[in-house]
């Protein structure tokens, strides 16, 4: 009974996500297939990753559409943190980790050797499970990024402060207190801090490893509105346990699970309403009406 | 309610368990066991209240303003003060901490980003032993870097030998704060495009600064203290005129560097040899000072101890807003 009230749930949030989609959207659909003809702005292609010797992520082939919301659902330690961190090259911190596949950026291999990792991951910014503000003011969490990029005009860092808090919807809750320690704020407005930090370096991939994991469900509500906003100018990428919030923010899921080698590899990819109403594969089904993970 | 569920019928609950033979049993020996650890923490104070109380009685009645702006006087002749021994321990204290500082700075980064290099296990290991070298063994190695080479004692030499003495607590000290220091903090950063050195300086080290900064002071509070590292190095100078060096210099028309250079090549006294020389001393004036010098000594370390942990307390509550 519970699960499969559960699962009826999911279906009419996934189902109001995607009416919600087809009515704000400025896309063309295909007749047909009733699929929106979507830009791909990341690619994967066979991607493998290996910790040491042991297979982490095997042979994840995944296309990311451009300004949508798509997220990376599955259970617990199946690799969707280490797929999404390979996605920005943060795995090449982990020592002894290996990378073998594509992930491509409008077409533009990330692994390539002439890649500039510094500047590759201006383009892909990131926010983390637990915020982790800067030990400095709020207004020099956000400024943070464009100094290092060069920008030392006040009055520009004033502009990129200002609309980046805005646009993470924080600006009227810190304007009087942008001298204040950015780890004097709230849980949730750390994470807006955060977010809005990776904005200042202008992303155009922002990548989201559980981001409101550690918050409240208020804060939660705050963060996945302002994900609904940033995607008109973003393409977003979020990692999640919670496959609630998966159905209500997303446009697209990909589901993943540890194979026969023990490795994290995609089961079903899709729009997330098909995901959730009519998984394709049993694995799939059975883990969106919560008979397992 | 309680009729319906016998189990929560509270009187029923607390004969069941006082009804119990063990319970008074239970009860003493924890009473017993609280007496007997309290005991035992006042027994560890005591010496340490002891001493400061023992030192106040005899060293704070000498206490006075010539002894802090007063050179010693001749024996025999009463009065006078310790300020070439404040001067020399300030002054050994300020090179130990030039020469310690950096190294150990730099050295904890290394060992901290890189804790699996045969480098980085080296200087744990390294530290580890260095730390267990009895100071005077550290003197002695001064002696054959500085003091024999130069033909004589000095300020560089003794400096350097605490300086020997701090390098493992503050290295170790400053690892471990940085290590302190979220990962997803370094992260974030490098998320962001930082490089890994602007990460390091401008992320990890202000989030480990207030740490770093408490380990840098209570080491130096140690070595501030040594007296044995000091004995073959720095050896000790009654004469010392910190004053007296400086117009010297000055009216001889010298550089600052040649002043500095000097001050550098005398033999200094410090606080430690100080009441460790006057307590031996003959006349009863010295050994009455060198009561004060021990309580002022102590004071100086108290004071550096209080300073460092409110300087933590203070960064603390700024960062919690």
């Amino acid at each position: 009974m519970e699960t499969a009230l559960q699962s009826n749930q999911l279906t009419t949030l996934a189902n109001e996500n995607q009416r919600g989609l087809i009515n704000s959207s400025a896309f063309t659909f295909s007749k047909e297939k009733r699929l929106p003809v979507l830009k791909t702005k990341m690619e994967t292609k066979g991607l493998s990753i290996y910790y040491n010797k042991t297979l982490a992520v095997e042979d994840f082939s995944l296309s990311v559409p451009a300004n949508q919301i798509t997220a990376i659902i599955g259970p617990s330690g199946c690799g969707k943190s280490t797929l999404l961190r390979s996605l920005n090259r943060m795995t090449d911190l982990i020592p002894r980790t290996h990378v073998e596949g594509s992930v491509l950026l409008d077409g533009e291999n990330l692994y390539a050797p002439n890649i500039d990792v510094v500047e590759l991951r201006r383009r892909i910014g990131m926010v983390f499970q637990r915020p982790n503000p800067f030990p400095m003011s709020i207004y020099d969490n956000v400024a943070y990024g464009p100094r290092i990029y060069g920008v030392r005009n006040r009055v520009a860092l004033d502009d990129i402060v200002e609309t980046c808090l805005k646009q993470a919807a924080l600006w009227d809750e810190v304007k009087h207190k942008l001298n204040q320690s950015g780890m004097a704020i709230s849980g949730g407005q750390q994470q807006r801090l955060c977010i809005a930090r990776a904005l200042a370096v202008e992303p155009e991939v922002i990548l989201m490893d559980e981001p409101a994991a550690s918050l409240d469900p208020i804060a939660t509500l705050k963060i996945e509105e302002l994900m609904q906003n940033l995607k008109s100018s973003y393409t977003i990428i979020i990692v999640t346990h919670n496959m609630q919030q998966a159905a209500r923010v997303s446009n697209f899921t990909a589901f993943m699970m540890l194979n026969d080698h023990k490795a994290g590899s995609l089961v079903e990819f899709g729009e997330t309403a098909g995901l959730f109403t009519n998984p394709k594969h049993k694995q799939t089904q059975e883990y969106v009406t919560g008979r397992f993970g | 309610m309680a009729e319906l569920n016998p189990t929560l019928d509270t009187s029923l609950k607390v004969s069941y368990i006082t009804g119990r033979k063990g319970y008074l049993r239970r009860k003493l020996v924890n009473v017993l066991m609280l007496v007997l650890t309290g005991a035992v923490t006042l027994l560890a104070l005591f010496p340490l209240f002891w001493i400061i109380g023992y030192v106040m009685a005899k060293g704070g009645q000498y206490i006075n303003l010539d002894l802090f702006t007063q050179l010693p006087r001749p024996a025999g002749v009463a009065g006078g003060g310790v300020l070439h021994a404040i001067e020399g321990t300030l002054m050994l204290t300020l090179v130990a901490a030039v020469v310690a500082i950096p190294i150990g700075l730099l050295a904890a980064f290394y060992a901290a980003y890189h804790p699996n290099t045969p480098l980085g296990v080296g200087l744990r290991f390294g530290t580890d032993v260095l730390s267990g070298v009895p100071s005077i063994v550290v003197g002695i190695f001064a002696y054959a870097l500085v003091v024999k080479p130069s033909g004589h004692y000095s300020l560089l030499a003794g400096g350097l030998a605490m300086a020997i003495i701090m390098l493992p607590t503050t290295i170790r000290t400053t690892e471990e704060m940085i290590k302190l220091v979220p990962t997803n903090l370094r992260e974030g950063a490098l998320a962001l495009g930082a490089p890994e050195w602007k990460t390091a300086l401008q992320v990890t080290f202000p989030a480990a600064l207030s740490g770093i900064l408490t380990g840098f002071m209570l080491s130096l509070a140690r070595a501030s203290g040594e007296t044995a590292p000091l004995l073959f190095t720095a050896l000790g100078n009654d004469r010392f005129d910190l004053a007296k060096l400086i117009s010297g210099g000055v009216s001889a028309g010298q550089s600052i560097f040649n002043i500095l250079g000097n001050i550098l090549q005398q033999p200094v006294d410090s606080l430690a040899l100080t009441l460790y020389k006057y307590s031996q001393d003959p006349n009863i004036n010295r050994v009455n000072q060198s009561w004060a010098v021990a309580f002022v000594l102590m004071m100086l370390v108290l004071i550096i101890n209080i300073l460092a942990r409110g300087w933590v307390e203070y960064r603390a509550a700024k960062l919690r807003g």
